[in-house]
């Protein structure tokens, strides 16, 4: 499952973050690396992007950059 | 002289700590290696005068951005005493990666731990001394914004100024981010304490009514209409105060002091020199106003809301939301917006935004709409036509994004920091109005002055025609660029009016007045007699689309600091116009003749 899947309002770990080297360290220095939790808040209208929550940052990330981080299914 | 540099993550309230710790005496600097301009300021620490560099807000210093570069750039071929690290401290999780890079690179330094007293809100606790400890150099907690803990701070790089300069080691030297990764684990988890759940906080509250799926759209377009009416109800009339006074300056001082000056002489100080500064400081009233409403919607949290809201749409232009807020700032004058798009840290995005700017049907252009359409058009059909005006610079716009988005790539994807909704401080946003007004008069303002200048000698020279006529060199070029103005049906008189429209759209209808050989009153009259519908719609279109005005172009070239860019942004213009006019006058008259 990736990012751009993940229900809003739900939370899951990250798997794993592709993309080019710049793309993954500048989504690294923004939090989102490895095993951090990360929380769909909202998404946009009409294909827009979503607003997720991975400590204490809020961050805006097209659709195309979520789908980019792979999750670690959440245990029912 | 002793050199501070200020580095840290963008949204940690560097610039604020910056603005309190120097006053309103910094100014821009150039630098060895670097092509941007950094904030420096000189001031008195601990009986040394000391050096303060603002560097950019960077996410870490791997130089895939054009701001890391800077940095890069900036700490190899520039020594230091002291490189002072700003983090938010309710972002430590993440923001002390920065800090752990920045350690291999063997610079004397201290760690500012800023906004504590929003981390107390959120219940995060943070042990200063472990932290001190675990990383090695000393640790300061303050709120830059409110002053807590200020003084300590200071004391604290007083304390630790270092009488040695020293530059970075090699930035070769990198730690990967997975090793980097678990040191950052490491001490994220023995020094700051994050409560399991955040409490609820006011900014998820206002913003599931400003993000809300219907409402949120709607009460953009609100706030963005409130902060046009604001800046332009406000900033227009000084604008005209301005005007008024000069021109009151001119006639009742500057003329008489010439009135024994040689015709020629007096004619170049007043309507060359005198008006070309009149220009460049008829824009400030708005600079400064824009800036200071900018600041409210940027430091309040807004701005990445906003491109939020509209991406959707922006994305497929190559554009970001917040393009389109300096797009629509642009309708009321496209300098200030042009300046806003810094905001951009994406070159190419900074670049596509600058080139659709000029479309924006700007207030001096609806001056000159306002007054043909009443001239030409019956009072039924102005206001579409006036309407259908405004389609088309939108039309402009996005044709023009669309076309340039693939040379102009957007290469960051876009990963915004959404921070809570702060209150602005006045002192920052006061103080950044005043540097860009000041910038807008040092960067620009030679290059319009010159500009003015070049246009009065084209329409006075040589001397023995009377002003703006057939004669003057202008009139030979409107003889010239006839075979070009003739099929899109701009006559000889009005294609030197549009040559004054290049220093400044509203100055148009003056100069047709002038070139008509009459007063502005009786123009109305004139013209239309002189053109028919199609030729006033034609020029109207040209006038929309062509050419920026001057200082639009001076400030386009400030701030791209290339030259390549700035023809680009004359000439594509140009041509649209020409070929959209072209078109429209070509059909119109087949149509309509038929």
């Amino acid at each position: 499952m990736t990012l751009e899947q993940l229900a809003t309002g739900q939370c899951a770990r990250i798997a794993q973050v592709e993309g080019d080297e710049p793309l993954r360290t500048r989504m690294f220095a923004l939090g989102l690396r490895n095993g951090r939790e990360v929380a769909v808040i909202r998404r946009a209208r009409l294909g827009g992007p979503l607003q997720i929550r991975v400590g204490s940052t809020d961050l805006i990330v097209r659709r195309r950059e979520a789908r980019m981080i792979t999750l670690i299914e959440p245990a029912a | 002289m002793k050199r501070i540099a200020l580095l840290g993550m963008p949204n940690t309230g560097k610039s604020t700590f910056f603005n309190r710790l120097t006053g309103a005496v910094a100014r821009v600097g150039n630098w060895p290696g670097i092509t941007v301009d950094l904030l420096t300021a000189k001031l008195l620490m601990g009986g040394d005068m000391v050096e303060v560099v603002d560097l950019p807000g960077i996410y870490n210093l791997h130089g895939y951005s054009e701001d890391e570069l800077v940095v890069r750039h900036f700490l190899e071929k520039n020594p230091i005493n002291l490189l002072v690290i700003v983090a938010n401290a309710t972002q430590l999780d993440r923001q002390l990666a920065l800090v752990l890079q920045l350690k291999d690179l063997g610079l004397p330094m201290v760690l500012l731990l800023n906004m504590v007293d929003e981390a107390k809100r959120l219940g995060i606790q943070i042990e200063q001394h472990k932290l001190e400890h675990a990383l090695g150099i000393p640790v300061a907690t303050l709120s830059a914004k409110h002053g807590i803990g200020f003084p300590w701070a200071r004391q604290l790089i007083e304390r630790n100024l270092n009488d040695t300069l020293a530059t970075a080691a090699a930035f070769s030297a990198f730690a990967s981010d997975d090793a980097l990764e678990a040191r950052l684990e490491e001490l994220v988890r023995d020094t700051v304490h994050v409560p399991v759940t955040l409490s609820e906080t006011i900014t998820s509250r206002l913003d599931r009514l400003l993000l809300h799926p219907l409402l949120g759209l709607p009460l953009f377009f609100l706030a963005m209409y409130l902060m046009f009416q604001a800046i332009y109800t406000i900033g227009t009339p000084m604008q005209n105060a301005v005007e008024w006074l000069l021109g009151l300056l001119k006639q009742d001082a500057v003329a008489p002091l010439l009135a024994h000056a040689s015709p020629v002489i007096s004619s170049f100080l007043l309507e060359g020199i005198y008006n070309g500064v009149g220009t460049v400081l008829s824009f400030l009233p708005i600079i400064v106003l824009f800036f200071l409403f900018m600041g409210i919607v940027e430091d309040s949290g807004y701005l990445s809301r906003a491109a939020f809201l509209v991406d959707a749409f922006m994305s497929r232009l190559g554009l970001d939301g917040r393009s389109f807020v300096m797009q629509l700032m642009g309708f009321g004058c496209n300098v200030p917006a042009l300046m806003g798009t810094r905001v951009m840290r994406s070159r190419g995005l900074r670049l596509l935004t600058m080139l659709i700017i000029p479309f924006s049907l700007c207030s001096a252009r609806l001056q000159v709409f306002i007054f043909l359409t009443t001239a030409v058009f019956s009072p039924r059909t102005a206001p579409f036509v006036l309407f259908s005006l405004y389609c088309m610079s939108f039309f402009a716009s996005f044709l023009t994004a669309l076309l340039y988005r693939r040379r102009l790539t957007n290469d960051e994807p876009l990963l915004l920091e959404l921070p809570p909704y702060r209150f602005p401080t006045w002192r920052q946003m006061v103080m950044r109005s005043w540097h860009e007004a000041k910038g807008f008069v040092r960067e620009a303002g030679g290059f319009i002055l010159l500009g003015v200048v070049l246009v009065w000698f084209l329409t006075n020279i040589p001397f023995s025609a009377a002003p703006a006529s057939a004669h003057t060199l202008a009139g030979r070029l409107a003889t010239f660029m006839a075979p070009a103005f003739h099929p899109i049906g701009i006559n000889d008189l009005m294609s030197i009016a549009l040559l004054f429209g290049f220093v400044a759209k509203e100055v148009v209808i003056g100069a047709l007045a002038v070139i008509y050989g009459t007063n502005e009153g009786a123009l109305s009259g004139i013209i239309a007699t002189h053109l028919n519908w199609i030729e006033a719609y034609s020029f109207m279109l040209f006038v929309l689309i062509y050419t920026p005005c001057l200082s639009a172009i001076a400030v386009l070239r400030q701030e791209s600091k290339s030259w390549r860019f700035t023809a680009l942004a004359v000439a594509w213009p140009l041509f649209l116009a020409w070929t959209v006019s072209f078109v429209f006058y070509q059909a119109a008259t087949a149509l309509i003749g038929a």
